[in-house]
């Protein structure tokens, strides 16, 4: 019997998974997808929003600042990067020019610190890449940019060590409520708890309603994005927001955290909660938007390109409440900036617990920080001799485009790492330009080698997505055993 | 490792494909002593090793040779002349002071001395990504050669159905070596309107297996959130934008993507080496000398070669230079550069002298039937054919430029006129 079940890995679930792990509580996290992050929370901009965007008097206002200001510990105890480089909102028509004081207005009376209005002679000292038409820019520099996953990774790493236990590739089918709580049911065991958290992107919805507790719809709205050769890093230093029109939110520059240059989402209202796919309209829309306000930027330069799905509420504001349903709460409708926000939304809830009675004591030994993964591109020529010196595996590159050592894919495999994107989402194995040409089948012989399995069992990102199969005579000769 | 390791070298080659190989050779031939090749792999020999087809060496060593042999005859004659082989040892930055930074399995980290630097680093494939096709991202979506790597080297395959985008030669040759494995391979799609790999290809790869073909046809998008199961293909117009209007699906549960090689620069580029953006690999002068002096280049890092016996002779003599250089022994400068006219599409070198013979090695923008090949008005050749997907090698004898004065000459390719 748990106390709390968490329902859904995504960067909310892992963050409440780490701040309920503080307590004396007996806690579990189910996740459908083989890996935490592997929904929304992987295929998003990256962006810690600057805390001035989201309207006043709504969920997603009260959040983004709360959130934002969360983030500077959590890097540093989680270790993933994350850097404050800045947000610079262009207006390019004179009707912008007011909303650009509008948001400043916003934003300062939240107490969104440092923004500033930027004329053209500064933005062209700054970002001299941006197209000279741009009449004002209102600079945030309390915008941040993270590998979301890393964060994912880092803080379902450290609930772990504090006690909660992960249960991956185990969705969740159906929910029945029981005098001392519920019980759940999932394809290969059932679990009982008192309390559950349901957290679970952009299935909320379904997931509510296997116990009644549906009283919001989540609509999947698509962003497209497209990632840039390193060729052009640089070529912008801060993000790139264009101002909103009625329809869009525009078309972003994202230079990130690693370097290179993302631009996107697009915006597109579809059905099917598992459309990740892109588009030929997708790119023309992302590439004729970012070159009207910087030119050098075009659709050659694209080494790869994902999609991603907001789980937007009906009420198009976050969902964050108990139900109908006594001890079943419903975390739902986390559209952007739900990234920025989830470590506030994860507090937020626990102090939401406590005020329905549940006892909240905390533990008296609780980690709040992880080792991290080693990041052999970023040592210095006498770290890395040291580092080669203790493990002979740094010596050996097994990413050539992003100068990943095997050393640090062995660490991605101890810590978690049982597929190719689950690899390459840790360390970066497979993300340069050359998108695993080189290493895909160094990084397989090492999943191999180390979990002792198959080379035809080893996935892209779980069952059903298995890289390659046996050969025909192979096959003829098991057959013949 | 064959000896043990120096501090200084004349001549340090980066890649121990068949270009880090012949140029080593090369440079032993023109004199040098101290020569250190450094491979990040295992073993030397680059791609060929997965090409364990035969068809290498017709030129070179006039017989029909596999991949791996046509390497091992390589490696053979490098041992025998005691090349110094660093295996498993990758070079992540070069000075332009020429010292050179090896990341090695064995040995650690170390910096080593060249007096000259010869780039042999090969290609890597064009993926998915850069022609940013639509759809999902599932298992069953990989290169040809990574296709081929699975194949040949790790024993297992990439799928049963399998379709091709992209009609380059390591995709005929793995619909061949795939259909031979038992797979049912649906069709090769190529956006061009003629075939991007070598003719002998396309007739013994998929002629005589009977895998249709496709021109001017893309694969428009991509099915199954896991694996793939179905691709939407269709055909293309002038501007090769596909017309969705008239697109089908096929069933596969693998695609195959050759779409072109690119070569390997980035160590280039971390030196600011002046580029070519045709071939994608640096500029060089007539002795295979880069724009930074002592630093030279060859094989596919400089331009992608169809053959491997073209890319040996070449860089045979890219280390002859090499070691000149190294050794001291000066040649006059080119004073003529080439210039790209008509219907070229790339062109290597970038300058010729008069002091050598010169060998040309270039590509033609569209195919042209009955054609000829001029440089300057000191030099024509006639064409019944030719096409982009087939390299043209000209050799200059130093005649031929005996009183040029000019500082340029041009280089086109122009249709025959009609008697
Ligand atoms: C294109 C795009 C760009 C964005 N950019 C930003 C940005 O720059 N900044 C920002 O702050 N926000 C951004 N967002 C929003 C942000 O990504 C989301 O708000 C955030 O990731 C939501 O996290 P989550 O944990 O609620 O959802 P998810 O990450 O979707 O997690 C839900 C999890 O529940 C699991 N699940 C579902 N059903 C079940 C079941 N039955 N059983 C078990 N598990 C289940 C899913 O597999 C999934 O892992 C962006 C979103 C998109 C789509
Ligand atoms: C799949 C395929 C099929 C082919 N089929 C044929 C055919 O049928 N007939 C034919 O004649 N030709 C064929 N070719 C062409 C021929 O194989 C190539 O032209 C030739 O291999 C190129 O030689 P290279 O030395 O330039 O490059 P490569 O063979 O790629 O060698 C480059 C070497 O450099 C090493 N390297 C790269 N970077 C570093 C670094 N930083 N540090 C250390 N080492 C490094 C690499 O590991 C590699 O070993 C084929 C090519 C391919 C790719």
């Amino acid at each position: 019997m748990y106390d709390v079940i968490i329902i859904g890995g995504g960067v909310v679930g892992c963050a409440l998974a780490r701040e309920l792990s503080r307590y004396n509580l007996h806690l579990a996290l189910l996740e459908k997808e083989v890996e935490v992050g592997f929904g929304t929370s992987k295929t998003n901009s990256g962006i810690i929003h600057a805390g001035h965007h989201s309207s006043a008097g709504t969920l997603k206002g009260k959040f983004e600042w709360a959130g934002n200001q969360m983030w500077d510990d959590l890097a540093k105890d989680l270790k993933f990067g994350f850097r404050r480089i800045g947000e610079l909102l262009i207006a390019r028509q004179t009707e912008d020019l007011q909303y650009l004081q509008d948001l400043k207005k916003q934003g300062e009376s939240r107490g969104v610190t440092g923004l500033e209005l930027w004329d053209p002679k500064r933005l062209q000292k700054e970002e001299p890449n941006l197209s000279h038409t741009i009449l004002q820019a209102l600079h945030a520099p309390t915008a941040g940019v993270i590998n979301p996953y890393e964060a994912c990774f880092g803080l379902i790493e450290c609930a772990c060590q504090n006690g909660v236990e992960l249960f991956c590739a185990h969705p969740v089918q159906s929910i029945k409520a029981v005098e001392s709580g519920f019980l759940i049911h999932t394809q290969q065991q059932d679990f009982q708890s008192r309390i559950v958290l349901n957290v679970a992107g952009v299935y909320a919805d379904r997931v509510a309603a296997m116990v009644g507790a549906d009283n919001f719809k989540i609509s999947p709205r698509k962003g497209e994005e497209y990632m840039l050769d390193r060729r052009l890093q640089g070529i912008v230093t801060h993000l790139i927001f264009p101002t909103p029109t009625a329809t869009s939110k525009g078309v972003l520059i994202i230079p990130t955290v690693d370097g290179p240059i993302m631009v996107g989402p697009t915006a597109e209202d579809v059905d099917d909660r598992e459309d990740f796919t892109t588009s030929f309209s997708g790119a023309a829309k992302v590439f004729a938007s970012v070159q009207e306000y910087c030119p050098a930027i075009s659709d050659r330069d694209t080494i790869t390109e994902f999609a991603g799905l907001r789980a937007v509420a009906d009420s198009n504001d976050f969902v964050i409440e108990g139900s109908s349903v006594r001890g079943f709460y419903n975390i739902a409708g986390i559209q952007s900036p739900g990234l920025t926000a989830a470590p506030a939304i994860a507090t937020y809830v626990t102090e939401m617990l406590r005020a329905d009675g549940i006892a909240l004591t905390e533990k008296e030994r609780w980690k709040a920080d992880i080792d991290g993964p080693p990041r052999f591109s970023q040592m210095t020529p006498t770290e890395r001799k040291a580092a080669i010196l203790e493990d002979p595996a740094y010596g050996r590159i097994v990413c050539r485009c992003e100068s990943v050592t095997e050393a640090e894919v062995l660490y991605a495999i101890q810590h978690g790492a049982r597929t190719l994107d689950g690899v390459k989402f840790r360390v970066r194995a497979g993300m340069g330009r050359c998108q695993g040409g080189f290493c895909t089948t160094r990084i397989m012989d090492l999943l191999v080698q180390h979990l002792d399995v198959p080379l035809t069992t080893i996935s892209k990102r779980g069952q059903g997505s298995e890289v390659c199969i046996p050969r025909r005579d192979q096959i003829l000769a098991e057959d013949e055993v | 490792m064959n000896n043990p390791l120096k501090k200084q070298y004349d001549v340090v080659i980066v890649g121990g494909g068949p270009a880090g190989l012949a140029a080593a050779l090369g440079a032993r031939k023109s004199g040098a002593e101290n020569i250190l090749i450094i491979e990040r792999e295992v073993e030397a020999g680059g791609i060929l090793n997965q090409c364990i087809h035969s068809g290498f060496g017709l030129h070179y060593f006039k017989e029909e040779l596999t991949g791996p042999e046509y390497a091992e005859r390589f490696v053979a004659h490098a041992l025998s002349e005691n090349i110094t082989m660093l295996t498993d040892s990758y070079v992540i930055d070069i000075s332009p002071a020429l010292q050179v930074a090896v990341l090695s399995g064995r040995h650690g980290y170390l910096n080593v001395q060249a007096r000259a630097v010869v780039l042999a680093m090969g290609c890597r494939e064009r993926t998915r990504g850069a022609i940013r096709t639509p759809g999902f991202r599932p298992a069953g979506v990989m290169t040809a050669g990574l296709a081929q790597k699975m194949v040949n080297m790790k024993g297992v395959l990439p799928g049963r159905k399998i379709a091709i985008l992209g009609s380059g030669d390591i995709g005929l040759i793995m619909a061949r070596r795939l259909a031979l494995e038992g797979c049912e391979v649906v069709s090769v799609y190529e956006i061009f309107p003629y075939s991007n790999g070598l003719t002998r290809n396309v007739v013994q790869c998929l002629d005589d297996f009977d895998i249709p073909l496709q021109l001017s046809a893309t694969v428009a998008f991509i099915h199954g959130r896991d694996r793939v199961n179905r691709l939407t293909i269709a055909p293309v117009d002038a501007q090769r934008l596909p017309d969705l209007n008239k697109s089908w699906d096929v069933d596969c549960d693998t695609l195959l993507f050759s779409i072109g090689l690119i070569p390997e620069n980035e160590l280039s580029t971390k030196l600011r080496l002046h580029m070519d953006p045709a071939t994608g690999g640096p500029q060089v002068n007539s002795t295979l000398e880069t724009s930074l002096p002592g630093v030279f280049a060859c094989g596919n890092v400089l331009h992608v070669h169809d053959i491997v016996d073209f890319v040996s002779e070449e860089s045979l003599r890219a280390g002859q230079f090499a070691a000149d250089l190294a050794l001291g022994r000066r040649r006059p400068g080119d004073n003529i550069a080439l210039q790209k006219g008509a219907n070229i599409a790339s062109c290597v070198p970038h300058s010729l002298s008069p002091d050598r013979e010169q060998v040309i090695y270039l590509r033609v923008k569209q195919p042209m039937k009955n054609c000829i090949l001029s440089i300057g008005d000191r030099y024509q050749k006639k064409f019944r054919m030719l096409i982009p997907a087939e390299m043209i090698r000209l050799t200059l004898a130093p005649e031929v430029l005996d009183r040029y004065f000019g500082d340029n000459l041009k280089i086109e390719v122009r249709p025959q006129e009609v008697e």
